[in-house]
C-alpha cells in the first residue's frame, strides 16, 4: 500500500503535532487504549502461523497418531510431487485472475453506464449490486441448482429452446462456471465501487473538455479513466484477498472436481487436513498459499505504487 | 430542435440498455425469491405464473431447525459487531487523537494481516480449537470473526474519528472531563452515525462470512450459511425448500447492505473511496 496516498493516514500526520502539543502532560498518549487491538492481532498473526510452518516440517496425521517425528522438508517435496498441487496453483490463479479481469473491466463499463441519467436510475443500481450481499453459499446453489443444472436447470431450457443440446456446466467446463458463479458475486462489488468513484468526477472538468470538442470515447479514456485508477486499485487489491482464498463456492458445487479441475489450493488444503487428517501435508500446503499470497500481494502493492506515483506525477 | 431529439433517444437507450443488464443480474435472486412461493413440483416447471404458496416456508421452519441455525447467525454475528468495536473503540481513540509517529505504521500494519489467506492457519486454529473446546460453539466462531474483522472496525472508526473536531474534547478535557465521559459523552455520540455503518458492515461481514463457519462448526453452532450448504448433498434437489431458505437467509442482510451502501464503499476500501 501507498503510505502516502491515504486520506485518512495524511491527515493522521498532518495534524499529529497539534494533538501531541494539546496531550495534557501527564495524562500520556493513551496508547495503552491501542494496546487489546495491537496484542490480539499480533498474536493472531504470529502464533497460528508459526504452529503452521512447525506442522509443516513434521509427520503428523491424526489418523496414525503413533507415527511422528521430524522430517526437515520432506513433506515440501511430498507436496511439489502430489499430482494435484501444480493444478491446484494453477487453479487458483486462474479463477482469481479471470474474475478480476471480468469484475473489474465489466465493473467500469457498469459504471460509466449507470453513471448517465436514465428512468429508474437509483433502484437499477441496487439490482445491479445485489449480488455482494448474498452469502456465498446461497449464490453457489443458485447457480448450480437452478440456473446451470442439465436437466431442469434454466440455461438448459434456455438451449434447449434455441435449439442447442443442454450442457452439463459444472461437469463440462467446471472452471468456466466456478468463475462465472464467482464473477456474478465480485462484480457488483467492483461496479458499487467504481460507481461512487466516477460519481466524485468533477462535472465542470467534463463539461470543460465536451466544450473542447471531445468525444465520449476520448472522454473516457483521457477523463473517466484517469480519475478511476485508485478506485480500481483498491477493488484489485480487496478482491484479491477475497479470491485466493475462495472456498465455499467450491466446496457447495463441485467438490475441487471433477478430478482436481476445480481444486484451488484452499480447497487441497481444506481435503488433505479435515477430510484425510494429514496435518502434515495440509500444513505443508498452508505455508505455500501464505508465500503465493505474498508474492502476488507484493508483486500488487508494486503495480499500485507504480500507477499512483504516475499519476501524483501528472 | 434536432439536439433534443437526440438527447431523448439516447436517454431512452440507456434506460433499455441499464434496465435490461440490472434485470439480467439481478435474475438469480429473482429466480430464487419467485421459487420459495411455488410448491415442489412447480419448481421444475420453469413457469412465470403459478399460485404463490407459503408452503415451503412452513417446511423450512417446520421439518429443519431453521430457528436455530438463524439464531446462531444472529448471535454470531452480534457477538462479532459488539466485540469488534469494544476493542476498536479505544485502539481508534487513542490513534486519532493521541498520535505518534508509529500509529501510521501500526494502522498499516494492521492491514496487513488482513493479507494472510485463512487457509495457511486453517489447521492451527482447528487443533487449538478442538483442544480447548472452542470447536462447533457459537464463542469460538466470534472469536476467530472479530479477529478477522478488526482491523476494518479499527480503520474505519478511526477515519470517523479523525472528522471530530479535537477542540470540542480538548475544551471539554479542560472542564475536567474524565476520558471515559468524554468517549461516553461526546465522541461516541458526535461519531455515531459512522459507528453505526461500522456496526452494519461488521453485520454483514460475519453474516456472510463461510470459511471458518464451515470448518469449524457443525451441529451445535452451525450458522445459516453452513444450512444452506447442507443442501448441496442430495436434498440440494428440493428446490422451493432451498429457496425459501436462502430468501430468508439473505433478504435482511440485502436490505441492510442497500440502505448503506455509500457507507460500505467507505468501510469496505479502508476509506480510499468516498
Amino acid at each position: 500500500m501507498h503510505t502516502s496516498a491515504h486520506p485518512a493516514l495524511r491527515k493522521g500526520t498532518d495534524s499529529s503535532p497539534g494533538h501531541a502539543a494539546s496531550a495534557r502532560p501527564g495524562r500520556g498518549t493513551q496508547r495503552w487504549l491501542q494496546s487489546p487491538a495491537v496484542v490480539s492481532l499480533l498474536l493472531w498473526s504470529i502464533v497460528p502461523l508459526l504452529m503452521t510452518v512447525w506442522f509443516s516440517l513434521i509427520r503428523y496425521n491424526l489418523l496414525s497418531p503413533e507415527d511422528t517425528g521430524f522430517v526437515g522438508l520432506q513433506n515440501y517435496q511430498f507436496m511439489w510431487s502430489d499430482p494435484a498441487f501444480l493444478p491446484a496453483v494453477f487453479n487458483t490463479l486462474l479463477l482469481t485472475v479471470a474474475v478480476l479481469v471480468i469484475s473489474v473491466v465489466g465493473g467500469v463499463l457498469l459504471a460509466v453506464l449507470y453513471d448517465q441519467p436514465f428512468m429508474g436510475r437509483g433502484i437499477a443500481r441496487l439490482l445491479v449490486i445485489a449480488p455482494f450481499f448474498v452469502m456465498p453459499t446461497v449464490s453457489a446453489l443458485i447457480w448450480k441448482n437452478m440456473l446451470l443444472h442439465p436437466v431442469y436447470g434454466l440455461v438448459a431450457a434456455a438451449t434447449t429452446a434455441l435449439g442447442l443440446p443442454p450442457i452439463d456446466w459444472l461437469g463440462e467446463y467446471p472452471m468456466l462456471s466456478i468463475i462465472i458463479i464467482v464473477s456474478w458475486q465480485w462484480l457488483p462489488f467492483a461496479f458499487l465501487i467504481l460507481l461512487t468513484a466516477i460519481q466524485s468526477l468533477d462535472q465542470e472538468q467534463k463539461e470543460a473538455a465536451q466544450i473542447d470538442g471531445a468525444g465520449p470515447i476520448a472522454m473516457f479514456f483521457y477523463i473517466v479513466l484517469p480519475h478511476l485508477k485508485r478506485a480500481i486499485g483498491v477493488v484489485v487489491m480487496i478482491e484479491t484477498i477475497f479470491l485466493l482464498s475462495i472456498f465455499a463456492e467450491i466446496y457447495t458445487t463441485t467438490a475441487g472436481g471433477p478430478g482436481t479441475a476445480t481444486t484451488t489450493l484452499s480447497y487441497l488444503i481444506y481435503q488433505l487436513g479435515l477430510q484425510q487428517f494429514d496435518v502434515g501435508m495440509a500444513s505443508t500446503g498452508g505455508i505455500l498459499a501464505v508465500i503465493l499470497a505474498n508474492i502476488v500481494s507484493v508483486f500488487l502493492v508494486r503495480m499500485l505504487a507504480n500507477n499512483l506515483k504516475g499519476e501524483n506525477e501528472r | 430542435m434536432k439536439r433534443t431529439a437526440s438527447r431523448q433517444l439516447q436517454y431512452v437507450l440507456t434506460t433499455a440498455l441499464a434496465w435490461s443488464l440490472a434485470l439480467l443480474i439481478f435474475f438469480p435472486i429473482l429466480w430464487m425469491m419467485l421459487t420459495a412461493f411455488k410448491t415442489e413440483s412447480q419448481a421444475y416447471q420453469l413457469s412465470l405464473f403459478f399460485m404463490p404458496t407459503l408452503e415451503s416456508f412452513h417446511e423450512v421452519f417446520s421439518r429443519s431447525d431453521y430457528v436455530s441455525f438463524a439464531a446462531n447467525s444472529i448471535a454470531i454475528s452480534g457477538g462479532v459487531t459488539v466485540l469488534s468495536l469494544l476493542i476498536a473503540i479505544p485502539a481508534a481513540y487513542s490513534m486519532a487523537f493521541f498520535p505518534t509517529n508509529k500509529t501510521q505504521k501500526i494502522l498499516l500494519w494492521m492491514m496487513s494481516t488482513k493479507m494472510m489467506p485463512s487457509v495457511g492457519v486453517l489447521l492451527p486454529v482447528y487443533l487449538l480449537w478442538k483442544n480447548i473446546g472452542l470447536l462447533d460453539t457459537v464463542s469460538g466462531l466470534i472469536i476467530i470473526y472479530t479477529l478477522i474483522n478488526l482491523p476494518i472496525a479499527v480503520w474505519m472508526t478511526y477515519t470517523y474519528f479523525c472528522e471530530v473536531p479535537k477542540e470540542i474534547l480538548e475544551a471539554s478535557r479542560i472542564d475536567g472531563a474524565s476520558t471515559w465521559q468524554e468517549v461516553c459523552y461526546l465522541l461516541l455520540p458526535m461519531s455515531l452515525p459512522g459507528l453505526a455503518s461500522t456496526a452494519l458492515l461488521l453485520l454483514i461481514l460475519s453474516w456472510n462470512e463461510a470459511f471458518w463457519s464451515i470448518n469449524l462448526s457443525s451441529a451445535n453452532a452451525a450458522p445459516l450459511t453452513v444450512f444452506i450448504a447442507s443442501y448441496s448433498s442430495p436434498e440440494g434437489l428440493f428446490w422451493a425448500k432451498l429457496s425459501a431458505a436462502s430468501l430468508l437467509a439473505v433478504a435482511p442482510i440485502m436490505v441492510l447492505g442497500w440502505l448503506t451502501q455509500k457507507q460500505l464503499v467507505r468501510g469496505l476500501t479502508f476509506g480510499a473511496v468516498k
